[in-house]
């Protein structure tokens, strides 16, 4: 099937070929050839192509959803295939919407991908989103978590929503009829800084496989009527002591989004996620001073007294480090503060400069007055410094 | 006694442990019991005011707290609380 002949066949009855192709689908009777249509005239948007958006479209490709809508703005990395599995080795360097649709075509041609390669914003959202019945967020940061749930409240489309972390997911439907949305569960993302990225914290490579196909699995149920979708309930999983529960997640009369309506149009919404840090964390999660990768080169080569601190954990040690850095992770930090000299400089380091960050704050709060976080941490310093340090 | 359970992002505050018995009569005094125990765990569960943060939910059960009175919630013996912060991995 190719994309101009969908239209025809989305309304009409499955061609001899899709009743073979789904007859697994068509012998249930929560899917049948009704659901199986349904399917066919489904159009689902998918925000990231990465980790969550990877297992999800390839499922639902291969459900036979008719219309699959894909933003992604990134290239394929090397790094990414760990987890992306929507994506190969080469593939990398390639835009992740290219790759994606050789992929997905390979798996249905019956399948119509619609690429959309921009970063989803508060100005493209609306006009990207406009004519797609469900949205799977896919995302990878809170800011376009936000702007995926409140599209999704004042569009009216269910937001299918799964999230990931270490071995810890979450997945729940919010925005669908009258039940609860992303900002009835928190009210407002946590403050820049506090809660690492994948990138910083890791990733089980599996763990969006296991999310990303339970999304899939309320994106069909949604679509064809089959079960009870996760409205109003949040699924709870913890991969590395397999824990698993579900919680119940109310309606907040308080909601800004969909209780008092207060979020009316996108750039509201933009506002609110912009949280600045209250007065009394300022300490905690305020911005620190920084040094970048090129400069700290210059002065050690240069033969400054400056002490270098490496907050990153013994496992990354492994894989990289600085030659000559103290070595203490960082919630050792505190009882360890005798280790480091308060006469030289301090420039302290991770593997992309959060946690450091976070150490520069609870340094200076501990009396070190000439304390520089180092810009970027060791994947900066690698790429603008010194190659043959390893990239992780 | 009650539990309190940790998602695996805080067990390394907790002395690896993902799920500790807690002693207190509401959710708040469960936080007090947990926050003397494992200081560094404190600023991931409650502000430096000691209210909720409204980027970490916690559960009493299958409820989340703000519904059923806040730290003011009754925990009674049986009762299993759980820590659910924001997540945004993908």
């Amino acid at each position: 099937m190719t994309a101009s002949t969908l239209p025809e066949r989305a309304t009409g009855d499955l061609a001899p070929d899709e009743y073979l192709r789904y007859s697994r689908h068509l012998i249930l009777p929560e899917i049948g050839v009704d659901g199986q249509r349904a399917l066919r005239r489904a159009r689902v948007l998918l925000v990231g192509a990465g980790g969550l958006g990877s297992p999800a479209a390839l499922y639902l490709a291969a459900a036979g959803v008719g219309t699959l809508g894909l933003v992604d703005f990134d290239r394929v990395d090397l790094s990414n295939l760990q987890r992306q599995v929507l994506h190969g080795t080469r593939d990398v360097g390639r835009h992740k919407l290219d790759s994606a649709r050789d992929r997905l075509r390979d798996i249905n041609p019956g399948v119509h991908v619609e690429g959309f390669p921009v970063r989803l914003t508060a100005d493209n959202a609306q006009e990207i989103a406009d004519g797609f019945d469900l949205i799977l967020d896919g995302t990878d940061n809170f800011g376009t978590r936000y702007l995926v749930n409140d599209l999704c409240v004042l569009q009216g489309v269910p937001n299918v929503y799964g999230s990931i972390f270490r071995f810890d997911g979450q997945a729940s439907v919010f925005a669908a009829g009258d039940g609860p949305c992303y900002r009835c569960l928190y009210r407002q993302p946590p403050p820049a800084g506090l809660v690492p990225a994948c990138a910083e914290g890791g990733v089980l490579g599996v763990l969006p496989g296991l999310v990303g196909t339970i999304q899939a699995t309320e994106a069909i149920k949604l679509i064809t009527g089959a079960g009870t979708p996760l409205i109003g309930r949040l699924l709870l999983v913890d991969a590395l002591h397999w824990r698993q529960r579900v919680v119940r997640v109310r309606r907040d009369p308080l909601c800004p989004a969909c209780g008092t309506r207060e979020i009316r149009d996108l750039s509201d919404a933009e506002q609110l996620c912009a949280v600045e840090p209250a007065d009394d964390v300022d300490a905690v999660f305020g911005a620190v001073p920084e040094i970048e990768p090129v400069a700290l080169d210059a002065r050690l080569r240069a033969g400054d007294a400056l002490d270098i601190l490496d907050v990153r954990e013994p496992h990354e040690w492994a894989i990289a480090s600085l030659e000559g850095a103290v070595k203490i992770p960082l919630a050792a930090l505190e009882s360890r503060l005798d280790e480091l000299s308060r006469d030289h400089e301090l420039v302290v380091h991770c593997k992309a400069g959060g946690r450091s960050a976070q150490a520069v704050r609870r340094l200076r709060a501990a009396g070190f007055k000439r304390v520089w976080n180092l810009a970027g941490g060791i994947k900066r310093w690698s790429e603008e410094v010194d190659p043959s340090v390893p990239k992780y | 006694m009650p539990t309190i359970s940790l998602p695996s992002v805080l067990t390394p505050l907790a002395n690896g442990e993902h799920t500790l018995s807690v002693s207190g009569n509401t959710v708040g005094e469960t936080i007090d019991d947990v926050s003397r125990r494992y200081p560094s765990l404190s600023p991931r569960l409650r502000d430096e005011a000691g209210e909720p943060y409204p980027f970490v939910t916690i559960y009493l059960n299958d409820e989340d707290i703000r519904f059923i009175g806040g730290f003011d919630a009754p925990v009674q013996p049986t009762d299993e609380l759980s820590v659910v912060p924001a997540v945004a991995g993908g």
